[in-house]
């Protein structure tokens, strides 16, 4: 099964809908409660990230019996050091969005302690690639 | 604890979604960093904040939490009012600053006698 959201870079009061969508779905499949509430913290860094640092993105999300596979494409300027993107509190939010309460720095930490399996990648002036797996045996 | 009860315990204003006064607190966070919260509330948790915008409700729906209280007489922006009362939500007031309303609902959640 697989579904598909847009997600519109720059538009805050958005922010939230792609990853309250995709709750409602894994709710309706009945997937365990606590691997609901894991998916959903990771999901929404990872939409608010397209949303403060890229233009366009969509996010992706397929499940079968085994796993939920968790993708977030953007076009944006992409990522030029990844490990340093993912130390907690680096952050590049303008001070606007910072105090808005986003830009704290702990968006990928967040989204790397809630899923299995994290992989990121990225073009500079191309965009970027969040690839997320949660299995449904695990994380309880 | 229901909110209903720390409303009338604490005197606090309700800004938006009163069909969801009945919910029962399980505790509480305070923070004004979005990230923050998604990553440490929990279910159930009343979210004490001076953030008004519509990500707080994005982020209370997200982490089924039971309440928001708005500290120094802020007030939630229209969208945020409106998506707190079609999820039921409720957005609550207080003049208190986070300090002195957290130390109140404290004491009302563990203090005893
Ligand atoms: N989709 C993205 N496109 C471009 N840059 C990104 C993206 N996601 C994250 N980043 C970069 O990684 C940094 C850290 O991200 P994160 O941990 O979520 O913190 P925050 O979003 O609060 O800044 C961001 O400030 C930004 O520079
Ligand atoms: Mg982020």
């Amino acid at each position: 099964m697989q579904f598909e959201y847009e997600i519109e870079g720059g538009n805050f009061s958005r922010a939230g809908y792609a990853s309250s969508e995709v709750k409602k779905r894994l709710r309706q499949l009945n997937v365990d409660l606590q691997i609901v509430k894991r998916i959903v913290v990771a999901l929404y860094e990872a939409e608010v990230n397209v949303v403060a640092h890229a233009y366009q993105g969509k996010m992706i999300v397929e499940i079968d019996e085994k796993k939920i596979l968790l993708v977030l494409e953007d076009s944006g300027p992409g990522i030029a050091d990844i490990e340093k993107a993912m130390e907690e509190g680096f952050s590049t939010a303008s001070a606007e969005v910072r105090e808005m309460g986003f830009g704290a720095g702990m968006g990928l930490s967040n989204i790397k302690k809630n899923v299995d399996h994290l992989e990121i990648t990225s073009e500079v002036g191309e965009g970027t690639r969040v690839e997320m797996i949660t299995y449904m045996n695990k994380g309880r | 604890m229901k909110v209903s009860d720390l409303i009338k315990e604490l005197g606090l204003t309700v800004h938006s979604g009163d069909k969801g006064l009945d919910k029962e607190i399980t505790g509480g966070y305070v923070s004004d960093l979005l990230s923050d919260v998604m990553g440490n509330a929990d279910t159930g948790m009343i979210w004490v904040t001076l953030q008004t915008h519509k990500n707080v409700m994005a982020i209370s729906s997200l982490k089924d939490l039971s309440a928001v209280i708005l500290v120094k007489g802020l007030v939630p922006d229209a969208d945020t009012a409106a998506q707190s009362n079609t999820e039921n939500i409720p957005i609550l007031g207080t003049d208190d600053q986070a300090f002195e309303i957290a130390g109140k609902l404290y004491c009302l959640m563990n203090c005893q006698g």
